[in-house]
Parts: C-alpha cells; sequence; structure tokens
C-alpha cells in the first residue's frame, strides 16, 4: 500500500513541534500538582516543596493546565498536521504562527497569575471570587489564538470543497472542524462572560456582577469544552485506530453522523451542571437533560462502529469464534505502540461513559454533584481516553514532524496500560468516597481526614487511601512517558531534510455510502443556532428575572470583599 | 446502512428512552425533582427556623464564608423541612449526607428543596463548593432524634 505523505516547511515544522513540546511541559506541572492534591487530601503532607501549602492554588494550577491549556494546544496541533495532510494543502503560516504565539503568551500569562497566587478561583473562575485581570486575559489570548488556528483552516476546506465537487471531505477533516466548530460556538459564550462581566469587574469599572449569569453562561461553554477534548481523541479512534488493527473502519457513515450530532447536540446542555441550582425553572434543566441523552447517542454509535472494527481487524488477523477476534489484536507490538494509547482509553471510556449518564440522570445528580464522584468519574473520561490519545497522538507528531525514531518502545507501549490500572484505583476511591458524601474540590486532609479534628470522618478514610494509591500509578505512568517522549525528542533525528515529511495511519472504511444529506455543515450549524436559542432563552430569562443584588469581588482568603 | 448497525443504532436508543423514561417516572409518580426558580420568596440575610405544621418546618439557611448558619439542626424524626438556602458572600454547596438533598447557595438568588428525615441518626453537610481558604472547614450537622419535643438550631446569629 503506497503511504500518502504530506511536506511541512522548515517554520511550520519548528512551529508544530513547539506546539507538542511546551504544553507536555506544562502538563507535567499539572500532573504533578494532582499527585500533590492526593496526598494533601489524604493527609499524607500539608505542604509541598514547590507550591507552598495551597491546595487550592494547586488545584487550580491541575486543572487549567491540563484541562484547558494542554488539550487545547494539542487539538491545534493536531489539526495544523491532519487538515493540511489530508487536504494536500499547505497551511497559512503566518496564521499558524500567530495562533502558536497568541496561545503560548496567553497560557503563560494565565499560569503566572495563578503560580504567584493571584488567581486562585479553579479552572471554572467563578465570580465573585476575584482573579488578577491578567489570568482572564491570558486565558482570553490562548482562546483568540485557538480562534485564529480555525480561522485559517477555513479557507483550506472551502478552495478543497470547491476544487472537489464530487468528493467526500476526508473523514479526519470533517473531524477536526467538528471540533473547532464546537469550541467556536462554546468560546463565544465565555467571551461574553470575560469581556462583558468579569474583566471589567475585575479591573474595577464596574462594581458589580450578576454571579448566576455568569454561572449560566460559563456552563454553556463548559460543556462544549468537553466535547472540544472529546473529538480529536475521537478523530484518532475513527482514523487511525482500525488502520493500527491492519484492519478498515466499519462504516465511513457512522462516523460523519456522529460527528455532525456533536455540532448539533453539543451546546444546548449546559444546564445539566447546574441542576442543583437555583434560579433556573425545572422544566428547562430536564430540557438539557434530553438533549444531553441525544448526545450520549454519538458515543453509543462510535462504541459499536470502533468495535465492530476491531472485530473485523481481528478476524483478519486470524481471530475465530465470537470473541477469538479480541484476542488478536496489536496489543503488545512494540511497532504498533499507537495502538495501545487509544484501545486503553476506549476501554477506560465505558466507565467513563457509564458515570456520565448518572450525572446527566436529572434527579440521580442529586446523589453525586460536586461529591467526589465527579472527578472520579471525569478522570475517566478527560484524564482517561482524551489524555492517552493525546498523548499517543502527541509522541506519534513529535516523531514524525522532527523525524526522530520513538524510544523506549517497549515502555512508550507499557504506559497506558500502567495508566489505566492507576486511574481505575483512583477514580474507584473518588466515586465510592462520593457516593458517601466526601466533596470535590476539598482538602480534606486538614479536616475530615485528619483524626484530631472534629469533622473526622474515620469511614471515608479507606477510599481516600484507595484514591492515593491509585494517583501514585497514574504518576509513575505519566513520568515514565515523559522520559520516553523526551527521549524521543533529544534522539538522533532520522533524516537530515530540512523540512518534515509527514504521515498518518488513515483508515479506509468498510462500508462506505455516499451519505450526501452529510457532507455540508451549513444545515447543521443552522439547527444547532436554533437549538442554542430555544434552549438558552429561557434559561437566561429565569436567571435574569429571579435574581437580585450584585456581588462584589471577593479573594479566596477573607470574608470581607476587596472594595 | 449495514444491518447490525441499524439494530445498535435501535438499541442504543432504546436504551436511553427507558433511561428517560426512569427519569420522568422519578418526577412525576415519585415527586423527586431538582431544584427550580423560585420567584415568591423574600431575600433574607438571617437563619430562620419554624414550625409550619405537625412534623413540618420551613428553614431558611444562609451560607457564608465560612459557616453555615445554622451549623447544627435538631429535628424530630419524621420531620420534613422546607429548606431554603443562600448565599452572603460568595457560592457555597450544601449536601446533606444520605439525604437526597443536594443545594448549590449562591448570593443573589435563593435554592429551595423539601427533605424529609426519616431515620435518627447525625448527617454531615460539609460545603461541597470551593469557597476559599477554609472551605474544608465550613459544615455542620443535622440531628434527627428519636422523639423530641422541638425542633432546635444552634450556630446562628
Ligand atoms: C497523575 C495524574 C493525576 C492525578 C493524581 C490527579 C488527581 C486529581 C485530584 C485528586 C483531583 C481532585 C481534587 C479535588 O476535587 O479536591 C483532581 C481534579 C481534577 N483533575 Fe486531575 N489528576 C491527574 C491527572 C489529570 C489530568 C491528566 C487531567 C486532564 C487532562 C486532570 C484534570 C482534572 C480536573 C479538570 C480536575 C478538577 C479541578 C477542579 O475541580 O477545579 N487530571 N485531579
Ligand atoms: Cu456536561
Ligand atoms: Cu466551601
Amino acid at each position: 500500500m503506497s503511504t500518502e505523505t504530506f511536506r511541512f516547511s522548515k517554520s511550520l515544522k519548528n512551529l508544530n513541534a513547539l506546539l507538542i513540546i511546551i504544553p507536555m511541559i506544562l502538563l507535567f506541572v499539572g500532573v504533578y500538582g494532582g499527585l500533590m492534591q492526593t496526598l494533601f487530601r489524604a493527609g499524607i503532607i500539608q505542604s509541598d516543596p514547590f507550591m507552598g501549602g495551597d491546595y487550592y492554588k494547586g488545584l487550580t494550577i491541575h486543572g487549567v493546565l491540563n484541562a484547558v491549556v494542554f488539550t487545547t494546544f494539542f487539538a491545534v496541533a493536531l489539526a495544523n498536521a491532519l487538515i493540511p495532510f489530508s487536504l494536500k494543502k499547505a497551511l497559512n503560516s503566518k496564521m499558524a504562527w500567530t495562533s502558536g504565539i497568541l496561545m503560548l503568551v496567553g497560557s503563560v500569562m494565565a499560569g503566572f497569575m495563578m503560580l504567584i497566587g493571584e488567581a486562585t478561583v479553579l479552572y471554572t473562575f467563578y465570580p465573585p471570587l476575584k482573579a488578577h485581570p491578567l489570568f482572564y486575559i491570558g486565558l482570553t489570548l490562548l482562546v483568540i489564538g485557538s480562534w485564529v488556528a480555525f480561522a485559517s483552516y477555513i479557507p483550506m476546506y472551502l478552495s478543497w470543497r470547491k476544487e472537489n465537487p464530487d468528493k467526500k471531505t476526508p473523514l479526519a477533516v470533517v473531524g477536526m472542524l467538528t471540533t473547532f466548530i464546537v469550541w467556536f460556538i462554546a468560546t463565544l459564550a465565555v467571551a461574553v462572560e470575560i469581556l462583558f462581566m468579569l474583566l471589567p469587574w475585575s479591573l474595577g469599572l464596574v462594581d458589580e456582577i450578576n454571579v448566576m449569569l455568569a454561572r449560566t453562561l460559563f456552563w454553556m461553554f463548559g460543556h462544549p469544552l468537553v466535547y472540544f477534548w472529546l473529538l480529536p481523541a475521537y478523530v484518532m479512534y475513527y482514523s487511525f485506530m482500525p488502520k493500527l488493527a491492519d484492519g478498515k473502519l466499519f462504516s465511513d457513515m457512522a462516523g460523519r453522523l456522529v460527528f455532525m450530532m456533536f455540532v448539533v447536540f453539543s451546546v444546548p446542555v449546559g444546564t445539566h451542571h447546574q441542576y442543583m441550582d437555583p434560579a433556573i425553572g425545572s422544566q428547562w434543566k430536564l430540557l438539557h437533560g434530553v438533549f444531553t441523552f441525544a448526545v450520549a447517542l454519538p458515543s453509543l454509535i462510535t462504541a459499536f462502529t470502533l468495535a465492530a472494527s476491531l472485530e473485523y481487524a481481528g478476524r483478519k488477523r486470524g481471530g475465530k469464534g465470537l470473541f477469538g477476534w479480541i484476542t488478536k489484536l496489536p496489543y503488545f507490538d512494540k511497532e504498533k505502540w499507537f495502538f495501545s494509547y487509544l484501545i486503553a482509553g476506549l476501554v477506560i471510556f465505558i466507565f467513563g461513559g457509564i458515570s456520565g449518564i448518572v450525572n446527566a440522570s436529572y434527579q440521580m445528580n442529586t446523589v453525586v454533584h460536586n461529591t467526589a464522584w465527579i472527578p472520579g468519574h471525569f478522570h475517566l473520561t478527560v484524564a482517561g481516553p482524551v489524555l492517552l490519545a493525546f498523548l499517543g497522538g502527541s509522541m506519534y507528531l513529535i516523531h514524525q514532524f522532527l523525524s526522530k525514531p520513538v524510544k523506549m518502545k517497549g515502555w512508550t507501549l507499557s504506559v497506558p496500560y500502567i495508566y489505566t490500572i492507576g486511574v481505575f484505583i483512583f477514580s474507584w476511591g473518588m466515586m465510592r468516597g462520593g457516593l458517601l458524601g466526601m466533596p470535590r474540590r476539598t482538602n480534606t486532609g486538614a479536616s475530615y481526614a485528619n483524626p484530631d479534628s472534629v469533622l473526622y470522618q474515620p469511614d471515608w478514610m479507606p477510599y481516600i487511601d484507595i484514591s492515593v494509591v491509585g494517583g501514585v500509578i497514574m504518576f509513575i505512568a505519566i513520568v515514565i512517558y515523559i522520559v520516553a517522549f523526551f527521549a524521543t525528542v533529544f534522539a538522533k533525528s532520522e533524516s537530515t531534510e530540512e523540512e518534515a515529511v509527514i504521515t498518518f495511519p488513515i483508515s479506509e472504511p468498510l462500508h462506505d455510502e455516499p451519505s450526501t444529506w452529510l457532507r455540508n455543515f451549513k444545515p447543521f450549524i443552522i439547527i444547532t443556532a436554533i437549538l442554542i436559542i430555544l434552549s438558552y432563552t429561557p434559561v437566561i430569562y429565569d436567571v435574569v428575572t429571579s435574581t437580585y443584588g450584585g456581588s462584589l469581588p471577593y479573594s479566596p482568603d477573607s470574608p470581607v470583599p476587596l472594595r | 446502512m449495514d444491518k447490525s448497525e441499524k439494530i445498535a443504532l435501535g438499541l442504543s436508543g432504546f436504551m436511553l428512552l427507558i433511561f428517560f423514561g426512569g427519569i420522568m417516572y422519578a418526577a412525576i409518580a415519585e415527586d423527586i425533582e431538582v431544584p427550580t426558580c423560585i420567584t415568591d420568596m423574600e431575600p433574607f440575610a438571617t437563619d430562620t427556623l419554624f414550625q409550619t405544621g405537625p412534623d413540618t418546618y420551613e428553614l431558611q439557611m444562609v451560607a457564608r464564608m465560612w459557616a453555615f448558619q445554622p451549623s447544627e439542626i435538631r429535628l424530630p424524626v419524621g420531620s420534613t423541612v422546607d429548606l431554603y438556602l443562600t448565599s452572603q458572600d460568595i457560592m457555597h454547596g450544601f449536601k446533606i449526607e444520605d439525604h437526597n438533598l443536594n443545594l448549590m447557595a449562591i448570593p443573589g438568588a435563593i435554592n429551595y428543596m423539601r427533605v424529609t428525615f426519616d431515620k435518627p441518626g447525625t448527617f454531615l453537610f460539609a460545603c461541597h463548593e470551593f469557597c476559599g481558604a477554609a472551605h474544608h472547614t465550613m459544615a455542620g450537622r443535622v440531628i434527627i432524634e428519636e422523639r423530641s419535643e422541638s425542633a432546635e438550631t444552634a450556630g446562628g446569629v
């Protein structure tokens, strides 16, 4: 089989390498914070040598660096590589650099403010806790940088469509564009929150803020945010995984349908994070709950399509009987190390998905809302399949762009399996503790897990300790990965060229249908707009009409407002 | 579309419908709901507890950095409480151990849920939204007594 390649200029090669290497360092800082949190929570340490004794500062850094910075950089880096490769069109170098620099500057600003303790507001930055204005500006620059990247893909896509009127857009491109369409719509809401509410208020230009309105806008962004994390992983599942297993994608149309469903249903679901909130009518919460179930459907289709693709691959590799194909997949093939990152993530996602449906189930949310169950759940999603797919993808991209051989292949291959064991143990502890009522975002080590405190909760202790064991294993897996990643970065290049020649393992479809109705984003974006207006107008109306008074800014250190 | 794909799609849709049916059943037949928009309540800044019927009470609760008021609630077993909650400063979260009661306390808004205490015991409520440096010490208890004559609260203003 001919391997298609695409050539990137030296400047773009360097940019993309930067977009992968820098967030990897930030991820490591964030993950270190994660390990410290598990130790703090169990009362094992009261202070850590690098970040000091402030649990919540560490937690802010952990959430922002891992879940916002690392993920955004990776999504841009993957699109920067995959879209030009698939469309055979060069990236606009100026725009690519502009976007990269904006994102870097923004992340450094936000990161610095968190580090000096001027932005201990957690990654949700709910007012009336106030961060330094530069924190909000930094996040804004990060988002604008990603918009510039998105803007550079649109003309490439449109001109390809013009040149190839009868062809289907490559599935990987559909997936990456879906990622950025969802992201763009979502970030509009948070842009309104930051630019019109938080920033003027934090600068002192206005005195008071409507807390519920800001919170509602945040979640209008916050839920689609999770699909922005998930979608690049889906792109890799659909495009790469079947090929890596020597198989084919079971259905091309399923992939296209799934992506369009994400465009439509990602946004009008945000109040499922606000089931326990005041000032929003329960009927609208239920409506968002219904749409949330609708957005579970594409993930169920994905589960089927990927399993069917793997079955096809396993049978081609000689698997017999009903389940024999499962044993034939390349789990431990060093040359197919990327496969382990994708398959391990898929297994984790089964549990992430189930716990997600529990959270989404309206009244059932009463049992789990804001308990430790929630971080238990999302370490099985964003810190599970998404993280592993992004780590695998980063290793693959850096190996391609720098033409360096992947080092420590055996270790690289085992990282996802070690991590999976860790995250299962960790999340079990967190979720089980959550069901007992253990709150999230809480330094339990200083109260509920401290035998000398009047608040001591002995029945939570076993689960807090279990999450320490899991957290340590997760951390070890990440350390192994980081060592292998930098060993690869600093390895001797296999190529003498200055430019980079890139290839991707793109799967062919087994069932290929014309699916003409799924070829154009436009009708789906129109439906999305209508659904957002229908589902959010009553919510915003409720919030605006039933809240009273505004809030002055607060610092986390004092119960007296800052002005 | 392959036949197996159609079956999978149908089954997935069916499963989600069943889940949705469960939600509707709980909401309509069992009257288990989530908080809704409260418009008929005057904003309050101090906590009060009063009896509204033989076994029913109304409790107005205030969350602030870093205490709930009241922080201790004593009630006889079998009490049903209409619980209103607001915050005086920043966001807080309120969940009573072992009970289906979970509310966000948000400044500028009043939250409401009804809860029945049908077993005796001491039930922790721990603040579950980050509310600053001493967030992890913000907690209180509901004490449900076997046959106490009257309800009382402590730790209020
Ligand atoms: C060694 C690996 C990791 C460990 C040990 C770890 C541990 C933790 C712990 C203990 C918490 C909960 C703290 C609390 O609620 O009080 C937490 C929260 C969180 N983690 Fe991780 N984590 C790890 C990796 C990751 C990764 C890779 C991501 C994302 C890609 C991530 C995303 C988050 C987010 C978004 C939160 C929520 C922060 C908040 O509530 O504000 N974590 N983590
Ligand atoms: Cu959500
Ligand atoms: Cu709190």
